[in-house]
């Protein structure tokens, strides 16, 4: 009876309120293996209503022009989004995140421009903290856009995968970032129209500042803090546009955000500062290759006699990475595993937290190709049963193996847990070429003299394994 | 002024939720997560439809066009493709249980490997 009276308005709040709730439960769903599922259908159906009810608001629809226009965009932008999300292939989807992350993270600034403008061209007066509230939707929402951009261009090898490090680099970022603050302050006095196309502008280089130097394994550590970037984003647009949902929404993904970058650095055994801020130098970098160059010889083998040393081994463990990815082998992986535990080989996974290309991402591929659960071991797991292992069998992975992470405290990825290989009797180690890792730096394991190679494709070589085995 | 107290006091209590909902997140599922958040700020949509019904002029317009193209992207794609990623990992679970230790591993591993081969094959011809 009372519910009947209540105006449109209370009625939309509350669907909002329903989806916010559902948002929730979407994200409580998605930490745990059995609900994650449910839980992304949950936050997609909350999405879609609240969508959907914000069409009775009259600022929506009241000219018909723009609710056609805005009708048209949405069309594109699923258009343009479904077949991308679809057809990504497994290995892609690092990019695929960083990609819709920086869309979100330009509508949200675009949001606050437009709010912005729309003061000017309606002659509002707004109040300094409205002001301040828009400023800060530009800035995050900016910055992470192009930095997602960056991102994206350096996990699709556009650009150099290496931290690009140029002279007086922090010196150069602190100013921007001044000058940034500077014009946000005599923006919110002055109130001036054009302050923010400056901020606009301002805010997108320093993103793309930001980001350069950041290279290596950080690139998945940096992606989630620029999710949780555009969370922020999001929810300044709710301040600015005095809605529930957009401050909840944006801000319940800002702090998880936060969170799960927090998680992941700690998996690196590094803090996000060092991450963000230690820039990769150029002279480490140089150090640690002139060690590498060095004309040592590395041993190479055949897949003949890596068969049958797996295959007469009690205890084989298997350290995937990117280049397992790369090659689409996880399959082949699971075969040749297979046709050892046919044998009676006890094989395991050892899974580094930021193994690939973002944390999971091993996980994630080797789900597809339908590896159990119970035969991943987790990086503390997997070293505690190194020292029993025959073999340890490396698969596309290079920095997450690498010695130098323990042992040469100039190495830019010194400080990094990694897996220890090295304590297995024998290692193997399939490789494209002698190419240095993701963090470009040379890996000392490969001179190991317990270390052969099988140079080649990773799927090829494990094909070949594969065969050798099944002739033995 | 009251308003923006209630607001951050939601914006302040929504903080404290979103870090207690993932704080025991299992490594295995970040990447799911990272890309189910994705989506959900993709709800910025809601935002960017009601700043173009009420933007005038050719900039604003424009502007706003994009930020709902964009917004749009960013939910769609979001949960799509955290569907996708999500599928494969359930899509074991009710044929898998706790891995045997030794003896039985024979037969369930040969028709393990008979799902894996014809499986491999299928993704050979996708690509």
């Amino acid at each position: 009876m009372i519910a009947v009276s209540f105006p449109l308005t209370t009625w939309r709040d509350l669907v909002y309120l329903v989806a916010i709730v559902g948002f929730v439960v979407a994200l409580k769903g998605l930490s745990s293996p059995r609900g994650a599922r449910r839980g992304n259908l949950v936050g997609a159906a909350s999405a879609a209503v609240a969508v959907a009810m914000t069409f009775s608001d009259s600022t929506v629809y009241h000219s018909a022009t723009n609710v056609t226009l805005a009708l048209i965009a949405m069309a594109i932008g699923a258009a343009l989004a479904v077949p991308a999300a679809r057809l990504v292939k497994m290995t892609a989807m690092p990019q695929m995140v960083a990609a819709f992350n920086g869309v979100g993270g330009g509508a949200a600034a675009l949001v606050s421009v437009v709010e912005w403008l729309h003061w000017h061209s309606t002659g509002t007066h707004p109040a300094t903290y409205q002001i301040a509230e828009v400023l800060l939707g530009v800035i995050i929402g900016s910055v992470s856009f192009s930095g997602s951009t960056i991102a994206f261009a350096k996990l699709q090898e556009i650009m150099a995968t290496r931290p690009i490090t140029y002279p007086a680099q922090q010196a150069i970022n602190a100013a921007a970032g001044i000058a940034l603050l500077a014009l946000t302050l005599a923006a919110i006095v002055t109130g001036t129209v054009g302050y923010v196309y400056a901020i606009l502008a301002l805010a997108f280089g320093l993103g793309v500042a930001l980001v350069l130097p950041i290279g290596g394994a950080d690139v998945p550590v940096l992606i989630s803090l620029l999710n949780s970037f555009t969370g922020l984003a999001v929810a300044a647009s709710g301040f600015t546009l005095r809605n529930n949902l957009l401050i909840v929404a944006g801000t319940l993904v800002g702090a998880s955000g936060i969170i799960l970058t927090r998680l992941m650095s700690q998996a690196m055994g590094r803090s996000l500062t060092n991450i963000l801020f230690s820039a990769f130098g150029a002279v480490v970098t140089a150090n640690t290759s002139l060690e590498g160059a060095g004309g040592r010889s590395v041993r190479s083998s055949t897949p003949v006699d890596v068969g049958v040393l797996l295959a007469y081994s009690s205890k084989v463990v298997i350290v995937p990475g990117y280049g397992l990815a790369v090659a689409q082998a996880q399959h082949v992986v699971k075969e040749l595993a297979d046709s050892l535990a046919s044998r009676g080989v006890k094989v395991a996974y050892a899974i580094h937290p930021v193994a690939g290309r973002m944390p999971g991402h091993m996980n994630v591929l080797l789900a597809e190709a339908d590896v159990s659960y119970d035969d991943l071991e987790e990086m503390d797991e997997a070293n505690a049963e190194m020292a029993t292992t025959d073999v340890a069998l490396v698969v596309g992975a290079n920095d997450t193996v690498n010695p130098a992470a323990v042992d040469s405290p100039g190495s830019p990825i010194y400080g990094m847990p990694i897996i220890h290989t090295d304590r297995a009797a024998h290692i193997v180690f399939l490789k494209r070429s002698m190419r240095p890792g993701f963090a470009g730096i040379d890996n000392e394991l490969l001179f190991n003299d317990k270390t052969v190679m099988l140079f080649g494709d990773a799927k090829e070589t494990l094909q070949k394994l594969v065969a050798a085995i099944a002739d033995l | 002024m009251t308003g923006i107290v209630e607001y951050l006091t939601i914006f302040a209590l929504a903080a404290f939720v979103g870090i207690e909902v993932v704080s025991k997140v299992p490594s295995v599922l970040h990447t799911p997560l990272m890309s189910g958040s994705n989506a959900i700020h993709g709800i910025v949509l809601v935002g960017a439809l009601l700043v173009m019904g009420e933007s005038r002029g050719p900039l604003e317009i424009g502007l706003g066009f994009v930020a709902v193209l964009l917004a749009t992207a960013n939910v769609v794609g979001g949960f799509v493709v955290t569907d996708r990623m999500l599928e494969m990992f359930q899509s074991k679970t009710p044929s898998r249980r706790v891995a045997p230790p030794s003896t039985e591993r024979g037969t369930s591993n040969a028709d393990a490997k008979a799902t894996g081969a014809s499986n491999g094959a299928m993704r050979d011809d996708t690509k």
